[in-house]
């Protein structure tokens, strides 16, 4: 069974420190949610777990069954089982999404019909045109297509970990229900571990997360199960207020 | 404590590979420039009196321009005057006079080329490519020749050519790119020391590819080469030129010319991958690009393609054009240009259409970095008689972090109403968070860049010979290593 940790990670940013001492714990097969206000660092945290150039660990420890990921290059955490879908993917012209894929699986499953046959079921699975699987990456895509590419990107590549970076923003009710299944299955299908940072419960009324963590000022300040996601709901961060 | 730091400035730079010095003994003119050393010049290479007197009435005009202060400067670069009487205008590596077989090559020479990829014995060398290798001011080999000339093909350096082919020479020297024609095609006319020559008689297809391997080695000269290619009524031909010098911190000229002629029917494909030096990262040194490359389509059906991919010079002043005189002829243009460091580079083409139904594609790829810049200049004419005459360009430009710059000046001149023209043009910019966003993804950093560029190049380098794709991609990679700060 695989383990995300994080302990005690601090982080800044423009050398102010954003990240205040994070702990979390996800195991393969289970979903946890961060949530919070705006500007309570959950993107930070999503940035320097993939290590995100402009995020600087100062100190503490991000680790996959005890290899340490803090200091290596983003490409090596990606190797090493961990994703992360992006808030805001962006277009990046003249290069097909085939070939990235089929690069980031050359050391494991690379091979290029292998991913094409993966790319067009995964499309399938949620409603993605397959025809945009032939352009370049992102580009000419509306926000919710590319939301959609993220996940589509993440089943082909089948990472242990999926840091989901507010996946819900840009979803339609429908594609953010076609998202969420696909995640869930995941979960099943190969043990795939989640920690969805979000600052709206919609997405949670989709996707049900086994831990809800509220995190505020940099630091985590409650943890529960799904009902956490419901209170927040009603009373706000307000009680929080760091 | 980690950091993670701007992992693009965390590649190594890697130097400029092919910046070595070969040690020859060499045989030189004096530095300058003046009447007494084109005599010496044309009388080394022991020329037929039109020749000196061809070089003589060039060398006047260039005084003149010189005097007139007629040196380009509409170009989009900038450098600090250029002493013309500082330059050496005759380098050669010394030799046995008559050289018959690559044994009575310096071994230096040979080994030179060994580490620049280009082997010169024709056994070791690169399946179905000749080559003609010019070491500073002179043609040192040419490889393939025998097999060629069965099929009735020259391909000689230019000296030979006016000694054993003048009648061809005569005809063809300066009649697309006469001497009167800019300040460096002038300078060059009056100075050239050697280049390539290639004829293609009726109906032949050339079954290689043609090749010459430009070196500069020696200090403080000029290279001024010029290249005349010929293909005869319905023939074939694939040329390729490379070039690369040594790291010096002065910067040096290279003023090349080149000129092509396409008959009925017959077709030129000329590819140039210029690595001169660049300079380094804060702009010191580097190759002087000067040159002047045309390609008359003389007769009907006749084509010629232009393809290249620039990534070295401090300059690149270079506009590889087509006259578009027969009927139904075809003009091309695919290009890469690549500035990183300090590199400016104002490149282009024109297309001129004289012709009835003549037809002509432009595709320009600027790719910008560092404090690169990068401009795409270029003129589409298209003459009173020219029915039916048609124009495609594009013209794209990527910057890469955000101290460069991309520059576009398309010039369109219209005096026939059939004509049909279309102009595509588009800006992007990579940034660290595309790099990020492939390399979050697995990929390493220097696969994410070389990913992006070659995306981007990919039109370009379809129109590439095989082999030489393969290596312009590569090429493109270490260029832009280092390159996003």
């Amino acid at each position: 069974m695989s383990l995300l940790e994080i302990k005690n990670l601090h982080v800044k940013v423009d050398n102010h420190e954003i990240l205040k001492g994070i702990d979390l714990k996800v195991n393969a097969g289970e979903v946890h949610s961060v949530m919070g206000p705006n500007g309570s660092g959950k993107s930070t945290l999503a940035h320097a777990l993939m290590g995100r150039p402009g995020t600087t660990v100062t100190a503490g420890s991000i680790t996959i069954d005890g290899t340490e990921l803090a200091g290596l290059p983003s490409w090596r955490r990606a190797r090493a089982g961990l994703y992360l879908a992006l808030q805001h993917p962006i277009e990046v012209p003249g290069v097909r999404l085939a070939a990235v894929l089929t690069e980031a699986l050359r050391e494991t499953a690379g091979d290029a019909d292998r991913v094409a046959t993966s790319l067009d079921a995964e499309a399938d699975a949620i409603g993605f045109d397959r025809r945009f699987l032939d352009r370049a990456l992102n580009v000419d895509l509306s926000g919710g297509e590319r939301k959609r590419n993220e996940i589509l990107q993440m089943g082909v590549l089948r990472p242990r970990f999926a840091v989901l970076d507010e996946i819900d923003s840009g979803l339609d009710i429908d594609a953010l229900r076609s998202v969420a299944r696909r995640i869930e299955l995941a979960t099943s299908e190969w043990g795939l571990g989640v920690l969805a940072v979000t600052h709206f419960r919609r997405l949670l009324q989709e996707l049900r997360a086994d831990r809800v963590h509220v995190m505020v000022g940099g630091r985590i300040v409650a943890e529960g199960g799904p009902e956490l996601a419901d209170e927040l709901d009603t009373s706000g961060y307000g009680a929080y207020s760091a | 404590m980690s950091t993670n730091v701007n992992t693009i400035q965390d590649l190594a730079d890697r130097e400029y590979k092919w910046g070595f010095v070969t040690q020859v003994e060499e045989e030189r003119v004096p530095k300058g420039l003046n009447e007494d050393i084109i005599r010496v010049i044309s009388a080394k290479k022991n020329e037929p009196e039109f020749m000196l007197q061809w070089r003589l009435r060039a060398y006047r005009h260039w005084v003149s321009l010189e005097k007139a202060q007629a040196e380009p400067k509409w170009a989009n670069v900038r450098y600090g005057p250029i002493d013309y009487q500082e330059i050496v205008y005759y380098s050669a590596p010394k030799q046995k006079p008559g050289l018959t077989s690559l044994e009575e090559l310096d071994p230096e020479i040979l080994r030179t080329y060994e580490k620049l990829g280009i082997p010169l014995e024709e056994q070791k060398h690169l399946a179905g490519v000749a080559v003609d290798a010019v070491f500073d001011s002179v043609s040192v080999a040419t490889t393939f020749k025998e097999k060629l000339a069965e099929l009735g093909i020259v391909f000689c350096s230019f000296s030979e050519a006016v000694q054993k082919h003048p009648d061809l020479v005569q005809k063809y020297l300066g009649s697309v790119v006469p001497y009167s024609d800019n300040f460096f095609a002038a300078l060059n006319a009056a100075v050239f020391t050697d280049g390539s020559f290639v004829y293609v008689p009726k109906g032949v297809r050339c079954p290689m590819e043609l090749s010459t391997y430009f070196r500069i080695n020696a200090a403080n000269t000029g290279q001024f080469e010029r290249t005349l290619i010929v293909a005869d009524e319905g023939s074939y031909v694939s040329y390729l030129e490379g070039c690369t010098a040594p790291i010096r911190d002065e910067n040096q000229v290279h003023a090349a010319v080149v000129e092509l002629i396409a008959l009925d029917n017959a077709q030129i494909k000329y590819s140039t991958v210029q690595n001169w030096y660049p300079g380094d990262k804060e702009g010191k040194g580097g190759i002087y690009n000067f040159v002047t490359k045309r390609g008359k389509c003389l007769g009907a059906n006749s084509k010629i393609s232009w393809t290249q991919v620039e990534t070295g010079s401090a300059i690149t002043w270079k506009y590889p054009s087509c006259i578009l005189q027969g009927e139904n002829s075809v003009g091309e243009f695919y290009s890469v240009a690549l500035t990183n460091n300090y590199q400016q580079a104002d490149t282009g083409t024109k297309m001129i259409h004289i012709g009835k139904n003549t037809r002509s594609t432009i595709v320009a790829k600027g790719i910008s970095a560092g404090h690169g810049q990068n401009t795409y200049r270029g003129q589409v004419k298209i003459m009173k008689g020219a029915t039916g005459a048609r124009n495609y360009t594009q013209c794209d430009s990527l910057l890469i972090g955000d101290k460069c710059g991309a520059h576009t000046f398309p010039y369109i001149e219209v005096r026939n109403s059939t004509a049909r023209m279309e102009h595509e043009a588009s800006t992007s910019k990579i940034g660290e968070d595309q790099l990020f966003y492939l390399r979050q993804r697995g990929l390493k950093a220097e696969d994410a860049v070389s990913m992006i560029v070659n995306g981007f190049c990919k039109r370009v380098f379809r129109e590439l010979p095989m082999e030489f794709a393969v290596e312009a991609q590569k090429l493109l990679g270490v260029s832009l290593e280092g390159s996003v700060g």
